[in-house]
């Protein structure tokens, strides 16, 4: 690909003023998708933004790609027909957790489970911006917003064990505070042949701010999340003293000089067995405890638009191109004369 | 088995025959039907099919619910229904005799299956007694054959298992018939052994129940004539005989074909629309991808981002799909994008009858969207007319950028009619014309493109993703006209919805005027859409032959109207609207045109006859004191 034109940060902005509020942690994802175009070597015109409906779903006017906002939920869907027909294209989709696991949880799930060759982008903020503050369905339970006034009594969604039901083929988590992480998250979802989730942590400041701060601050962060890497042991902590064992099928924090380096388990993105990803993705469901960021599951598996080109090729060879004079002659026919 | 009876009983020549077969669903009649139908093609009749069954795929046996039905219409002339009654009811158990006997014409012809008529079946069906011999079918001719017995005997030297065997009695009765209609037997044994290529045991039964209930046509002493129908004087041509949703599908192919650009469909399965996607999904070789969606929306998601991206985005469905998709298509009528979404209309409301005709989702196609969002919408009138009508539809998307809806419906789903194969070389070309370079030069003087620059006919460039330099934005926020840029100026709105409203308009000028069939100086005018062109036609034969007058315009593009169309139903005395709603294209053409446009309806899952027709019109006619 080295007859991609160079182009900097500012070949991928577009004029238009960004419309988020100040201080909203998308600014931060903004910069760092911004910043990673040029490095991934693609062009802009190659690249396509899909959302659907929500303050992250803005995020199309402000790149200088091709861009499409669609409706509320649908951007899985809308993003899966343009990939399928169109394979040559770097397709992302971007929304927020209402968008993307409410109203179009269905398209999410299934353009994961097809595999389509997707960067999808969840930001979630576990609320409800746009709309002015309702509970979402990543809010925590007991969350009390205008729609919930006693509090939620209903159980989230944890996005990366969804995405991994989902049997999603690459599935990752990263933060709207570390612009490093976040891109090389952003990085690996473009390298991964087929759909790739990542999960963002990001901040609300209006309507849930700091949600996600026990976790995510600078002092926090080297004992609260735990960074995933692919064959080395799950440890975590300034001098990395906490680690994780498998104790019996389920995951479990625990000192390292408690249970010995060896006793920690490697993590392996790679496994074609989702089972330890889905323990560990489960570690945390509350913004309180160490929770995992990083890969937690990259596998190969055959992408969805390419399987469907391979067919249309194969029909090909077999049958000869589509000749419309045969194929309306194809069934019994009788002459007039 | 041979082509001509060796005991020969006189074979009278008729001009038409209608025959229906009526068994239970596990039966085998839609299959009995359709052979008989391909016969009487490749034969050279022209024919008119109605297939009738249940949305149960398989109700309980026996039960008046389990009934499926096959009405074929056969005839030595051009034909445009499936015929008002039958004149022949086959019918393989007591069930089915019970639920279409009153269709037949008095003094018709009833075959029956008489191993069916057992007590059991009987009281199944809710007789109390055998009406094979209580003389309720009195003023019919009866011919009863032991049909189950006959088949297990005709196998029993086969190697094949009396149960299994049993299940070729459908083809006992096709062999029947087929020699009392003197239909060419070659066909259907030609089919069997196509069919069930690699299955010998069940090939073997079933030519030999096929030749079983031939020879007893031959030897039996029936009591009905045998009747023979002549090939039909068609336009010069090679014909196959085709269904509506195979036609559409073959049209959308043709479209594809005639763009240059590939098709994709989004669909998601739904009664009567899914075998759009079965057939869709074999043609590969032609470049098309379909996806079977999570869900409608999905679907139609999918298409528009596949149209988005330069393919000829199509989603098919029926009314609650089309209920589930209006969003999305009001996102593609703001995006102005090409989307072909295709209903083929059942009754309705909510699941309603999955498996019955209606075309009552016209209003739904017009205005069943948020906000003022205007699209084209055509209407197929024919099985055959399917194919020029899908052609229609995307040359109106592609070409004026717009979602179009086309309306079928299930009766021209699933009915057949022999067409005339056009000539591939005299299609119509659709004209795409991405753009390839910026279209405005902005204050800086720069060249930029602008998504939302119109042409004169108010079309927006189709500028698809990895065309160099055109890189832009567009979505559902309403967005100012030119730049494309999001935009909440009031002036701005304003003018938009009047942009959309008039764009769409405009395209009255690139369709063909109304036109009349029959008598332009007649005081009547019957104004149709849809499938009920095939009942009106016939029904307007029947009065132009009774020596009376009447006017026929038929109307494919349904938004917009054809530009003639008000002066042309202000000259006439009365105007006429038959429909199988509640009168949904009469309100239209009334609020539209300011004329007194009367309804005449029906909406029980069946289409219109001719014979209700001729009576809806004679009517009118009676009304306008010309001499009946």
């Amino acid at each position: 690909m080295t007859d991609v034109p160079v182009t900097t940060r500012k070949d991928w902005a577009t004029d238009q003023e960004v419309r988020w509020c100040p201080g909203c942690g998308d600014y931060s994802i903004l910069t760092a998708v911004q910043l990673l175009m040029p490095e991934l070597e693609v062009r802009r015109e190659d690249t396509v933004f899909v959302s659907g409906i929500g303050c992250a779903a803005r995020f199309p006017y402000y790149m200088n790609t091709y861009g499409l906002h669609a409706i509320h939920g649908r951007s899985p869907a809308v993003a899966t027909g343009l990939a399928m027909a169109r394979g040559d294209l770097h397709v992302w989709v971007v929304g927020g957790d209402g968008d993307m696991m409410s109203i179009g949880g269905n398209h999410l799930i299934h353009a994961l489970r097809r595999n389509v060759n997707l960067n999808i982008l969840l930001f979630n903020n576990q609320i409800y911006g746009l709309t002015k503050g309702q509970y979402s369905p990543t809010s925590e339970r007991g969350k009390v917003t205008k729609s919930t006034p006693h509090g939620s009594v209903e159980q989230p969604f944890n996005a990366v064990s969804l995405a991994l039901g989902a049997e999603a083929s690459f599935v990752a988590r990263t933060h709207d505070m570390d612009r490093g992480h976040m891109q090389e998250m952003f990085r690996r979802a473009h390298d991964h042949p087929g759909a790739a989730f990542v999960e963002v942590f990001q901040n609300c400041n209006v309507f849930n701010d700091g949600a996600f701060a026990a976790l995510t601050k600078r002092d926090a962060r080297d004992s609260m999340l735990i960074d995933l890497c692919h064959g080395k042991p799950v440890r975590f902590g300034a001098d990395g003293e906490f680690g994780v064992v498998m104790d019996g099928g389920r995951p479990r924090v625990v000192s390292v000089a408690d249970v010995g380096a060896d006793a920690l388990v490697v993590h392996d993105e790679t496994d074609p067995d989702p089972s330890v990803a889905f323990a560990l993705s489960r570690l945390a469901n509350t913004n309180d405890v160490p929770t995992p960021i990083g890969v937690f599951r990259a596998v190969e598996r055959s992408e969805y638009g390419s399987a469907v080109t391979s067919q249309i090729a194969a029909s090909q060879s077999k049958a000869g191109p589509g000749d419309l004079r045969k194929l309306l002659h194809s069934r019994p026919t009788w002459k007039v004369a | 088995m041979t082509e001509t009876s060796a005991r020969t009983q006189e074979v009278r020549t008729t001009d038409g025959i209608v025959l229906r077969f009526a068994g239970d669903s596990g039966d085998g009649m839609q299959l009995t039907g359709d052979r008989f139908t391909s016969a009487s093609a490749l034969f050279g009749n022209d024919l008119a099919t109605l297939p009738e069954f249940p949305a149960e795929i398989r109700a309980p046996a026996g039960t008046l619910a389990g009934v499926s039905s096959f009405q074929v219409h056969i005839s030595d002339h051009d034909i445009t229904t499936p015929g008002d009654a039958p004149t022949v009811l086959v019918a393989m158990n007591p069930a089915a005799l019970r639920s279409d006997l009153h269709l037949l014409k008095p003094g018709g012809t009833v075959i029956v299956n008489a191993d069916a008529f057992n007590e059991r079946n009987l009281a199944k069906a809710g007789y109390e007694s055998d009406p094979l011999e209580d003389g309720s079918l009195d003023g019919y001719t009866v011919v009863t054959a032991p049909m189950t017995d006959l088949t297990k005997r005709a196998c029993q030297d086969l190697g094949v298992k009396p149960r299994e065997a049993e299940r070729s009695k459908n083809f006992f009765a096709l062999g029947l018939v087929s020699w009392l209609y003197s239909r060419p037997v070659k066909p259907t044994v030609d089919w069997i052994d196509g069919k069930f290529a690699g299955r010998d045991t069940v090939i073997a039964a079933n030519k030999a129940a096929f030749a079983a209930g031939h020879a007893f046509g031959e030897t039996a002493e029936l009591g009905a004539s045998r009747l023979m129908v002549q090939p039909a004087a068609l336009e010069p041509g090679t014909y196959t005989n085709i269904n509506g949703n195979t036609a559409l599908s073959w049209g959308l192919i043709a479209a594809s074909q005639q763009a240059g650009i590939p098709l994709f469909l989004g669909s998601y399965p739904i009664t009567p629309a899914s075998d759009v996607l079965h057939e869709l999904a074999r043609h590969k070789n032609f470049g098309v991808r379909t996806l079977q969606a999570e869900d409608e929306i999905g679907a139609v998601g999918a298409a528009l981002g596949a149209a988005y991206g330069g393919h000829i985005g199509v989603t098919t469905t029926s009314g609650p799909g089309m209920a589930l998709k209006a969003e999305t298509v009001g996102l593609a009528v703001s995006l102005e994008v090409p989307l072909v979404v295709i209903d083929i209309q059942r009754g309705g409301p909510s699941t309603g009858l999955p498996t019955k005709t209606e075309a009552a989702d016209l209003l739904m196609a017009m205005y069943g969207r948020h906000g003022e969002a205007p699209l084209p919408i055509v209407a197929a009138q024919s099985p055959s007319d399917c194919f020029f009508t899908a052609i229609e539809a995307v040359r109106l998307a592609v070409e004026h950028r717009t979602p179009v809806i086309l309306l079928s419906d299930g009766y021209l789903a699933n009915s057949s009619e022999p067409w005339r194969i056009p000539d591939v070389e005299k299609l119509d070309s659709i004209a795409v014309n991405f753009a390839s370079k910026p279209n405005h030069v902005n204050d800086k003087g720069e060249s930029v493109f602008w998504p939302f620059r119109r042409d004169e006919r108010l079309v927006r460039p189709w500028a698809v993703p990895g065309t160099p330099g055109l890189m832009h934005r567009i979505g559902g926020i309403e967005k100012q006209d030119g730049s494309g840029n999001i935009s909440y100026e009031p002036d701005n709105h304003q003018a938009m919805v009047r942009l959309r409203a008039e764009r769409i308009a405009l395209i009255a000028h690139h369709i063909p005027p109304a036109e009349v069939v029959g008598d332009p100086d007649a005081s009547v005018a019957v104004v149709s859409w849809g499938s009920t062109w095939g009942a009106i036609t016939s029904a307007r034969r029947r009065i132009e032959s009774a020596g009376h007058r009447l006017a026929h315009i038929h109307l494919r593009h349904l938004n917009p109207l054809p530009a003639n169309l008000g002066d042309l139903l202000r000259s006439f005395e009365r105007v006429v609207v038959p429909e199988m709603n509640t009168g949904q294209l009469c309100r239209m053409l009334r609020a539209e045109f300011l004329v007194d446009a009367r309804s005449v309806t029906k909406v029980s899952g069946q289409p219109f006859t001719a014979a209700e027709l001729v009576e809806a019109c004679w009517e009118e006619i009676g009304t306008t004191g010309a001499a009946r």
